[in-house]
């Protein structure tokens, strides 16, 4: 067992390729197997995940900041390793990839064309994003941040909807131009320090003061602009406002499970990498900046919801709501970011706080957004529109699709005893001090959210029904259920009893920060 | 003694020529299995170097030598190092692969077959050689396949003009390095044209900077410099498949690698005085190259300006001087090469079958063509230098070079991702997917075994060369080495 153990995360991390490898082998006429392999194939990884879970130990020591660690020679010219391991920040969202793929690949039963290339793209994918949580050297974090662009592109484009080649374009330029300012801060870092490796980097780059690099600036210039390449193309990814302009159209187009993934793991990519590595490595520069990361982040709160109330095309409308969502996760992390050096017993609660709030919120959010989408693709493989004007009275003619829709609505909006609300609180609570009017501002949004979720909920369950329904629409199958029902009860746990996960959360980031 | 394989590697396919030439031209069947033959003993012994080629010793290894002229100096001189060898690798994958992808010519297959030959044998020469008269005597060898196979065989709209311009330019490219290589041998006073010797015959500096541009510049046309660099795309379009694959991405390594060895090695002083000036041209070939490549039309038009793209990010490492910026520009010239070949390969497939390569009059081809199609999409994200595949891992080092001497060179030069990144993904999506127009679903085909054969071979190293970049950085990581120890501290 020990070659097993001792590779954990590299197994979580590579079984999806194996297996899509090992599809390519399979016959493409045989589409029920491809399905039911790949299925098979993306439950390994969360169960291996569930593996490290319970051999983790949540509180992190200085002498062991990372766990299940491995360590091997990978581009030893340029000193860049195979450096892997998981902390209570990166592991949830480990689970949150683990527990969604296979969701979403059984929400992607309902693909009929070239289900093999489909689902092949789908595993490469999974590996994609699993490698940046699980990556602890720079370059291999900027490998796998990059490597997943390719597989959502041809999701999008291949078996997007009506514009889909558009915005699968938009999507892949705006994500890769996001990515050259980080891709040239990575360099100049390497250059700079000499090692790609995190925790050297950790070490030492903040208090570099002195660059051997020609370049004619003064280092702190050098680092704020470093600073701003790695924002950017965080909040590209995340996203922010102002570059939120891929995402309404990406998630449009996408086809379900693809949006799934998008909005319930992608998002978080970006985020992620703040947590990661923008607070760590920039601390001086973060805190200045403070105040403008937690005012883009209340636009995103602002503007996303209002973005959502104006739609009423159903899946634009959720596809704006993680733009507002996602404000929340922001805000938390630039009020931490505002008191990185704070003493005080209360500053330190508070950054605690906002931090646990904008992790947590991560993981809700990752369930809430896939479970929406979701929905909304259910409802149009059977109308075959997402008008919201056609719609109404549905209630009565799919109870059970309105029964998990409201549900899963209302952990999204924020309902009291269901996820969405503990997070919120936890970021709101943490940032209100030191961000008091910009929280002030996000409770507002806060109000929006409200409105266009009750929006969408009425004109699609409500009012009269659309005569040419009648008769035409069936209620949510087995399958359907069961791709809900993890989500729902994740929701449920978390919103009343959301201890056993920030407990790991909490020790990780007051270790942390 | 040890078994000469650096001359057996050379005269292979030199003897297979000459045989080839001798057969009686209507036994095709023949011929095309001569033509396999020498290149897959060539890629055998390519092979079997990288393998026994010992690179904790480093430096030349398995010399050979022989009097050759010796009242002038000249000698047949071979040997490999870690920049050449994977050179040499190259130059086999491509050969086997242009065989295999020629398996159908029918016009004069018996010229066509023997003449590729002796371009590989000219190609293989360059990379072995040691003595500066030789490397320049196989540099010359392959003015005259190359010229005849894109005026005979080439794509009968243009192969008149493209050939032609193509050998005029190399011509004067090699007229200039020729004068520089004199004012060398003469300048030395050594007397000889042993490139070892020369390395350490240490010329004064005001001759360095004087003639290092002669030198550096003649062969870095061949090399695709910016302004010099239009040749490229002209002749490589004009050539028939295999020649543009061996064109592109082999004698454009030729070029460069003759720069690096002759211009650099023996001129290091020249070369720090005259690196800012290259590093602005390889800029613009990197940008400009892109920007060209995105508003073609035709489809192997693109390809042949992103061989001026790329091939800018070679130079660039060159100019840094530097162990990374060299190092980059050794693995960009090996996954450069397998990269347009591969494209290449696939734009003959492509035009074999649909008699077009107007990108507006194509589409849909993945229906038709699946393996053509996704080896197009992987030669595509190695070009955008996307993670996990070859391109990205020999950009990254170039990248780092450039930082440490010049960091708006990187600034700039990384513009050429996106751009690059933007003209691929447009053109697969126009090529291979979309509708299909109802001329070609009649008559397009899939593509045979051996041209699955190739896409599979050269995919699968890009890929692997994404993943484990030490296969090749532990040969080019030695060359380099000594290469940086001649410029003493850098620039």
């Amino acid at each position: 067992m020990e070659p097993v153990t001792n590779h954990l995360l590299s197994l979580i991390l590579f079984t999806p390729t194996a297996a899509a490898v090992f599809m390519l082998l399979l016959p493409r006429e045989k589409i029920s197997l491809l399905r039911n392999f790949a299925l098979a194939a993306s439950l390994i990884p969360f169960i291996l995940t569930l593996v490290v879970w319970a051999g983790f130990n949540p509180q992190p020591t200085a002498a062991m900041p990372f766990q299940f660690v491995e360590k091997a020679e990978w581009y030893s010219a340029i000193r860049a390793s195979y450096h892997l391991g998981v902390d209570g920040i990166s592991l949830p969202m480990v689970l949150l990839t683990t527990l969604l793929t296979p969701l979403a690949i059984l929400a992607s039963y309902s693909i009929q064309e070239r289900v093999k290339s489909y689902m092949i793209l789908f595993l490469l994918l999974e590996t994609g994003m699993l490698g940046v949580f699980l990556a602890l050297d720079l370059l291999l974090f900027f490998v796998f941040w990059e490597v997943g662009l390719v597989p959502m592109y041809f999701l999008i484009a291949q078996w997007g909807s009506k514009n889909r080649n558009y915005a699968a374009l938009k999507f892949v330029l705006y994500t890769m131009g996001g990515s050259l300012g980080l891709l040239l801060a990575i360099q100049l870092m390497g250059v700079a320090v000499g090692s790609f490796d995190l925790l050297e980097l950790y070490q030492r780059w903040p208090g570099l003061n002195e660059l051997s690099i020609p370049i004619g600036l003064s280092v702190s210039t050098v680092k704020a602009i470093a600073f701003w390449a790695f924002v950017v193309a965080f909040a590209i990814k995340v996203p922010v406002w102002p570059f939120h302009t891929w995402l309404p159209d990406a998630h449009t187009e996408a086809p379900t499970a693809g949006s799934m993934i998008l909005a319930g793991v992608l998002l978080k990519l970006g985020a992620y990498g703040f947590l990661r590595l923008v607070l760590p490595l920039f601390p001086a520069e973060s805190q200045q900046f403070a105040g403008a990361l937690a005012f883009l982040g209340v636009a995103a709160i602002i503007f996303g919801a209002l973005g959502a109330w104006a739609q009423n095309d159903f899946k634009r409308l959720i596809a704006y709501s993680s733009i507002n969502h996602m404000g929340f996760v922001v805000l938390g992390i630039a009020a931490a970011a505002g008191m990185l050096n704070t003493t005080s017993p209360v500053g330190l609660l508070d950054k605690t706080i906002a931090l646990n709030g904008a992790v947590l919120q991560m993981f809700n959010h990752g369930l809430s957004a896939a479970g929406m989408f979701f929905l909304v693709g259910v409802l149009y493989d059977r109308a075959h529109t997402r008008d919201l004007n056609e719609f109404g009275g549905l209630y009565a003619v799919l109870p059970v699709y309105g029964s998990v829709l409201i549900f899963t609505a209302m952990a999204s909006l924020g309902l009291p005893g269901l996820n969405g609300f503990v997070s919120e609180f936890l970021v709101v609570r943490g940032a209100w001090p030191v961000l008091t009017l910009a929280t002030a501002l996000a409770m507002i949004g806060l109000f929006f959210t409200g409105a266009y979720i009750l929006k969408a909920l009425k004109m699609v369950l409500h009012g009269p029904l659309n005569g040419r329904w009648q008769g035409h629409l069936t209620d949510m199958t087995r399958r359907e259920v069961l791709v809900m029902a993890p989500l729902m009860i994740l929701m449920l746990v978390l919103g009343v009893w959301p201890a056993w996960l920030l407990d790991m959360i909490n020790r990780a980031v007051a270790f942390l920060f | 003694m040890q078994f000469p394989i650096l001359s057996a590697l050379i005269f292979t396919p030199i003897v297979a020529g000459v045989v080839l030439l001798a057969l009686p031209a209507e036994q095709k069947d023949w011929i095309r299995r001569v033509a396999l033959a020498a290149a897959v003993l060539i890629l055998l012994m390519a092979f079997k170097l990288y393998f026994s080629y010992d690179p904790g010793k480093g430096g030349y290894q398995f010399l050979e030598e022989a009097a050759w002229l010796p009242q002038f100096g000249i000698s047949y001189k071979l040997g490999i190092d870690g920049i050449s060898l994977p050179l040499v690798l190259l130059s086999g994958l491509v050969i086997f692969s242009g065989v295999l992808v020629s398996w159908n010519v029918e016009d004069r297959p018996r010229e066509f077959f023997s003449f590729l030959m002796f371009l590989g044998a000219s190609v293989l020469g360059v990379f072995c050689a040691l003595d500066l008269f030789l490397l320049f005597f196989f540099f010359e060898l392959a003015v005259f396949p190359k010229y005849l196979m894109i005026v005979v065989w080439g794509y009968p709209k243009t192969r008149e003009y493209g050939g032609m311009k193509l050998t005029l330019y190399l011509f004067i490219g090699s007229v200039i390095a020729l004068v520089g290589t004199l004012a060398v041998y003469f300048g030395s006073g050594l007397r000889t044209f042993d490139l070892l010797a020369l390395e350490q015959a240490g010329f004064p500096i005001e001759f360095q900077r004087l003639w290092f541009p002669f030198v550096f510049l003649g062969f870095a046309i061949l090399g695709g410099i910016f302004p010099f660099h239009s040749w490229a795309p002209d002749g490589h379009v004009a050539a028939p498949t295999a020649i543009s694959m061996l064109l592109a991405g082999v004698e454009m390594k030729v070029g460069a690698f003759a720069a690096l060895r002759v211009g650099i090695q023996l001129l290091p002083e020249g070369a720090q005085y005259w690196a800012p000036a290259i590093l602005l041209l390889a800029t613009i070939n990197v940008v400009y190259g892109a920007f060209i490549a995105m508003v073609q039309t035709d489809f192997k038009y693109v390809i042949g300006f992103s061989s001026v793209s790329h091939m800018g990010l070679v130079l660039i490492g060159f100019a840094t001087l530097n162990r990374d910026g060299l190092l980059g520009a050794g693995m960009q010239m090996f996954s450069h090469g397998v990269m347009t070949a591969l494209f290449f390969a696939i734009v003959g497939m492509v035009y074999d079958r649909a008699h077009t390569r107007e990108i507006g009059s194509l589409g849909g081809l993945v229906r038709k063509m699946p393996w053509a199609a996704v080896g197009f999409i992987i030669g595509g994200l190695v070009s955008m230098g996307m993670p996990g595949f070859s391109g990205f891992v020999s950009e990254i080092p170039v990248f780092m070079g450039a930082w440490q001497v010049a960091p708006l060179v990187s600034v700039v030069a990384i513009l050429g991702i996106l751009i690059t990144a933007a003209y691929i993904f447009l053109v697969v999506r126009r090529v291979f997917f979309g509708e299909i127009p109802p001329e070609l679903d009649q008559s397009v085909g899939d593509v045979s075994g051996k041209d699955k054969l190739v896409i599979g071979m050269l995919s699968l190293v890009m890929i692997l060369l994404g993943w484990f970049p030490s296969l090749l950085t532990r040969l080019i990581e030695p060359g380099v080495h000594s290469i940086v120890a001649l410029m003493g501290g850098g620039w």
